[in-house]
C-alpha cells in the first residue's frame, strides 16, 4: 500500500514529465470534441489516432482535444500543429484517414493534400 | 448521437471548455428504481442563472456567442423520450453539475455503449485534468481515477497513449463486472 505522500510524488512526477513532453513535442493533434465533432464520429478516430501513435511508438507527439471549430459540415476535424508553427487542418476525417495522418504527415512529414480543408 | 457514452463526452467536453481542473462523473443503475442516473459535476467557471435557463433551448443558445450548443437539448430529448429528465445546477466561479435520469427499461433508451473510450480519450487528451469516474449498479461499484494512468506513465515510463487500449478495457471489463443491463 502506498502511502499519501508516495501518490503525491507519483502525480508530481507525472505532471513534470508531462510538462516537459508539451514542451519538446514537435507536432501537436488536436481533435475538434464538439457535439458536432462527436456526434460525426470524432472519438473513434481520436481512438484510431492513439492507436497509431502507440503502434509506431512516436514519442514528439501530443494528442489534445478541443471544441467546436466553426465548421460542422466539415466534422470529424484534426488539426496538426506543426513545428514551424502551422497548423493543417483535416476535414472528414475517418479512423483510416486518421491513421494515414500519423503514418503519413507525422512520420513521413507527408501533408495528405486530398483531405486538407484548411492550411494556415 | 447513439450511445450514452457519447452524451457524456460531449458534456464533459463542456466542463473542460469551461476551464474545469476537476470532473466526477457518476453513472447510477438501479433495476429495484428502474432508472438509469448520469451526473458530471465539474469545478469550472459555472453559468449564470440567465444562462442556465437558455442551455436547454437549442434555438436561443449559439455557440458563437455562448461557449455552450446543442449538447445538452439533444441530451435533454435523449431522457424525455424515456420518461427521465435533466436538471443543471450552476454557480458562477463554482462550478456546474448535470443530473440526468432515464427510465431503465424504456425501449428508446440509449445504450451506455462505449463508456471505456470515452474516458480513456478524456484522460488522455487532457491529463491536467483530474478525471473521476463511479459506475454503481444493484450489484456493485467500479471506479476509475485518472490517476491511475498518471501513475502507470510515471512508474513505466511510458506515453500517455501507450496506455489507451489497456485503460478501455480495464474500463469496459470493470463496468460489465457490475453490470445489470446497461
Amino acid at each position: 500500500m502506498k502511502t499519501l505522500a508516495d501518490l503525491r510524488e507519483i502525480r508530481e512526477k507525472a505532471k513534470r514529465e508531462m510538462a516537459q513532453r508539451e514542451q519538446t513535442a514537435r507536432y501537436r493533434i488536436v481533435v475538434a470534441m464538439g457535439t458536432c465533432g462527436i456526434a460525426a464520429g470524432a472519438r473513434s478516430v481520436m481512438s484510431a489516432i492513439l492507436d497509431e501513435l502507440n503502434k509506431r511508438h512516436i514519442t514528439d507527439t501530443v494528442v489534445t482535444q478541443t471544441g467546436c471549430l466553426g465548421y460542422c459540415d466539415q466534422e470529424p476535424l484534426v488539426q496538426v500543429m506543426q513545428p514551424d508553427q502551422t497548423t493543417i487542418t483535416y476535414g472528414k476525417v475517418t479512423p483510416e484517414v486518421a491513421r494515414a495522418v500519423v503514418s503519413e504527415h507525422i512520420v513521413n512529414h507527408k501533408i495528405i493534400t486530398n483531405h486538407v480543408f484548411l492550411q494556415k | 448521437m447513439r450511445e450514452l457514452a457519447l452524451h457524456i463526452l460531449d458534456i464533459v467536453t463542456n466542463s473542460i471548455e469551461a476551464q474545469a481542473s476537476r470532473i466526477i462523473i457518476a453513472v447510477d443503475e438501479s433495476v429495484r428504481d428502474n432508472r438509469l442516473r448520469i451526473r458530471i459535476k465539474d469545478n469550472g467557471r459555472g453559468m449564470s442563472q440567465e444562462l442556465i435557463d437558455r442551455v436547454l433551448d437549442p434555438f436561443v443558445t449559439t455557440r458563437t456567442t455562448r461557449p455552450v450548443g446543442m449538447g445538452l437539448s439533444l441530451l435533454l430529448q435523449a431522457a424525455t423520450d424515456c420518461e427521465g429528465g435533466l436538471k443543471i445546477s450552476s454557480a458562477l466561479g463554482r462550478g456546474t453539475l448535470v443530473d440526468v435520469h432515464f427510465k431503465l427499461n424504456s425501449l428508446n433508451r440509449m445504450p451506455l455503449g462505449e463508456i471505456g473510450a470515452t474516458l480513456s480519450n478524456l484522460c488522455i487528451a487532457s491529463p491536467d485534468i483530474h478525471f473521476y469516474y463511479r459506475h454503481s449498479t444493484d450489484s456493485g461499484r467500479f471506479v476509475f481515477d485518472s490517476f491511475w494512468l498518471l501513475a502507470q506513465m510515471a512508474a513505466r515510463n511510458c506515453m500517455l497513449y501507450t496506455l489507451a487500449g489497456e485503460s478501455e478495457q480495464r474500463i469496459r471489463e470493470g463496468v460489465l463486472a457490475i453490470s445489470s443491463v446497461a
